[in-house]
């Protein structure tokens, strides 16, 4: 009973915590070196330009090759709803291959806190809570970790401006982020961000050797409602293996009209 | 081996490829538009499974393998805006050995209505409570098919009327159970069975009204944190037999008959989430009809190393310790047992596994182990095998009459 209570405390002070967020960010970047305080302020900007979508859905494709050239087809469908002051809730339909057809996942990101997450199994009828904490772990078998595709959120990473860059004709700013989690499979990410639209097109992952791992191309950005960029074509390589995944989205759609009530352990049994 | 199993799995092998070339070409018009808004789909699989029992059979009439194929199959369809949704599942086996083993069971076949405020559903279903590895106590809905497997994971459907809300204090669930589902039981010529076969046809109940006694159960669940809770109480007829020996004219004993008591059982079950770890707790107080009360509980823990050795594998390990104060006829074969396991997950393309696990009678000292693996061979096959083995198995253990049937289990399933 007293952990519960204690629980409940928790509840309460992480509450009170999210409304604070933004203030406390402002008191530490005063601390922080040019270099930093520039990489935080496109990071807060980025975010900033993706706030208020809402909601969305879209069906997923990836296609995992070996480095043979073997490939490897997943399909998926996915709906995300946005939280004031948290991260997103999410939850994953899987249709593709047929033995895993009718599993579901759902995940409540949190911006600081590690995350919520469950596994619907068909065959037994049963939710099950699983450990976040395998967030390096390949998504699937694919190139893709769990970090990679959940929900990007500003607190989960420290930023350092590098330089201004060039890319396929665009002008992009050169992030250093370091991830916060001590459990991710990373040492730093460089990230690629056009400095017209504050979209993402390239990102370099460093292993916990700082070595080069894996590098991931976006491209076909659309917008939609006016405001929301999103990339149908992810393309993650990993050099040290050799193998990639793609992963291709479908028919991004925004505006759905999600509630709370769709993102819960009944719905995740419920789903289709 | 003789020559007759290998006759009936040719038989069996292309009935049941004839049936997934026929399901496939049916499925496949329905999946055509996949990617459009589905609203209704055809899915399913047939399988192919054999059995090798490594030591001799104890008793007359069984055999040392067997061949058995399986189906299932799945249909929904949702409309009114996704709000109204049908369900039908059947799943079937043939086993060319034990004919107890060959049946059908309508797994689900029920309707569903989601309203503003609450939601119903009518019909046969498989509704699973519960959040440990290797024993399912508060999971009671369902009656087992226990020709299936012995693991208690094969449940079959259940005839109900249910009513489901989600609040801000939890989800609420109230159930009304109609028609009392047997257990099933390997028969005379089936492994995996007890001395005296159970003969299901002579079942009898505490209730006046039998099979048609309607029970009640009710289910609380609520998410704190990283802390998932569920409370529930369940009023009717008891999911787990005990046993009455049937004798002849000359009064030798022939066969055993399961007997159904009424019983009122709470139960409490627990999942907490701390990085790595998750523990996890199972608990039932159950109240026999003009009897005393019992107690059974289960609880531990699983532990994951992600990545090992640097690699893309995780391995899990857990442990579970199992208690039960029900000795006499209602005894069960997880009084005071403990149950290591450890869980491999390859995450590769085709998602191996392998779960191993040891369970000790910490009395008897008994032990059981279970080996499990799986892998994918392609969008559409998957293979599965299992072994199962019996050591040290004492006079007084539950598993007493299983400890000369040792298996290794092989199953290819074709989905479609």
């Amino acid at each position: 009973m007293k952990t519960l209570l204690n629980y409940k405390l928790t509840l309460s002070t992480l509450v009170s915590a999210g409304a604070l967020l933004l203030a406390s960010q402002t008191v530490i970047a005063t601390d922080l070196s040019e270099a930093e305080q520039k990489g935080l302020e496109i990071a807060i900007e980025a975010d900033k330009r993706d706030l208020g979508f809402a909601d969305n859905s879209t069906k997923m494709t990836m296609v995992l090759r070996n480095k043979y050239g073997e490939e490897s087809i997943r399909r998926m469908r996915s709906k995300t709803l946005e939280q004031d002051n948290d991260g997103d809730k999410a939850l994953i339909i899987f249709d593709n291959p047929r033995d895993v057809k009718g599993t579901a996942f759902l995940s409540f990101t949190h911006k600081t806190s590690s995350d919520d997450q469950w596994l619907y199994l068909p065959a037994l009828k049963r939710v099950k809570r699983i450990s976040s904490s395998n967030k390096s772990g390949p998504f699937m078998g694919s190139e893709f970790a769990f970090e990679d595709i959940s929900s990007q959120e500003v607190e989960k990473y420290t930023y350092k401006f590098l330089r201004n860059e060039s890319l396929d004709g665009r002008d992009h700013f050169v992030l250093e982020r370091d991830p916060v989690d001590p459990k991710s499979g990373y040492s730093v990410q460089h990230v690629w961000i056009d400095t017209q639209e504050y979209r993402a097109f390239k990102i370099d992952f460093y292993d916990r050797k700082s070595d080069l791992l894996k590098t991931l191309t976006l491209s076909n950005y659309n917008q939609y409602e006016n405001k929301f960029w999103r990339a149908d074509n992810w393309l993650m390589i990993n050099h040290q293996t050799g193998k990639s995944t793609e992963l291709n989205y479908q028919g991004w759609k925004f505006s759905n009209g999600f509630r709370e009530k769709d993102f819960t352990k009944n719905s995740l049994a419920r789903a289709r | 081996m003789s020559l007759k199993p290998l006759v009936n799995t040719n038989t069996l092998t292309k009935s049941a490829l004839t049936l997934s070339v026929l399901l496939s070409s049916y499925s496949s018009s329905l999946v055509a538009d996949e990617y459009e808004d589905i609203t209704s789909e055809l899915t399913g699989y047939v399988a192919l499974e054999s059995r090798y029992f490594t030591q001799d059979a104890l008793y007359t009439g069984q055999d040392d393998s067997s061949y058995s194929s399986a189906f299932n199959l799945e249909y929904y369809r949702d409309w009114d805006d996704g709000n109204q949704r049908f369900v039908a599942t059947s799943f079937g086996r043939y086993d060319e050995q034990d004919s107890e083993r060959s049946h059908l069971d309508i797994r689900e076949l029920y309707a569903w209505r989601g309203y503003e405020n609450y939601e119903v559903y009518a019909g046969i279903r498989k509704v699973f409570w519960g959040v440990t590895e290797t024993l399912h106590l508060v999971d009671i809905i369902n009656q087992d098919d226990a020709v299936e497997d012995i693991d208690g994971e094969d449940k079959l459907g259940q005839p109900m009327l249910s009513i489901l809300m989600e609040r801000d204090w939890g989800t609420f669930e109230a159930f009304a159970l109609f028609g009392f589902r047997d257990r099933t039981f390997a028969g005379t010529n089936g492994r995996l069975r007890t001395a005296l076969p159970v003969n299901t046809d002579e079942a009898s109940y505490q209730s006046s009204q039998g099979k048609d006694h309607v029970d009640f159960a009710a289910r609380w669940s609520q998410i704190y944190g990283d802390w998932d809770l569920g409370l529930s109480q369940f009023i009717g007829t008891s999911r787990d037999p005990q046993y009455q020996t049937i004798t002849n004219a000359s009064n030798e004993a022939t066969g055993l008959s399961p007997y159904y008591a009424q019983i009122q059982q709470t139960g409490l079950d627990v999942q907490a989430v701390y990085e790595d770890w998750l523990i996890k707790f199972e608990g039932i107080s159950i109240k026999y009809k003009d009897e005393g009360r019992n107690t059974a509980a289960v609880g531990g823990f699983e532990y994951t190393y992600v990545g090992i050795n640097e690699s893309v594998m995780d391995l899990g390990i857990f442990a579970e310790y199992q208690f039960d104060d029900r000795y006499g006829d209602k005894a069960t074969t997880s009084q005071n047992d403990l149950a290591l396991g450890t869980r491999w997950v390859f995450n590769d393309i085709e998602s191996t596994e392998i779960i191993s696990s040891i369970s000790f009678d910490l009395e008897n000292k008994s032990q059981f182990i279970s080996l499990e693996g799986s892998r994918r061979l392609n969008d559409d096959w998957f293979f599965e095998s299992q072994a199962r083995i019996f050591t040290h198995t004492d006079e007084d253990d539950g598993a007493y009459a299983l400890r000369n049937d040792d298996y290794i289990q092989l199953e290819l399933r074709r989905y479609f």
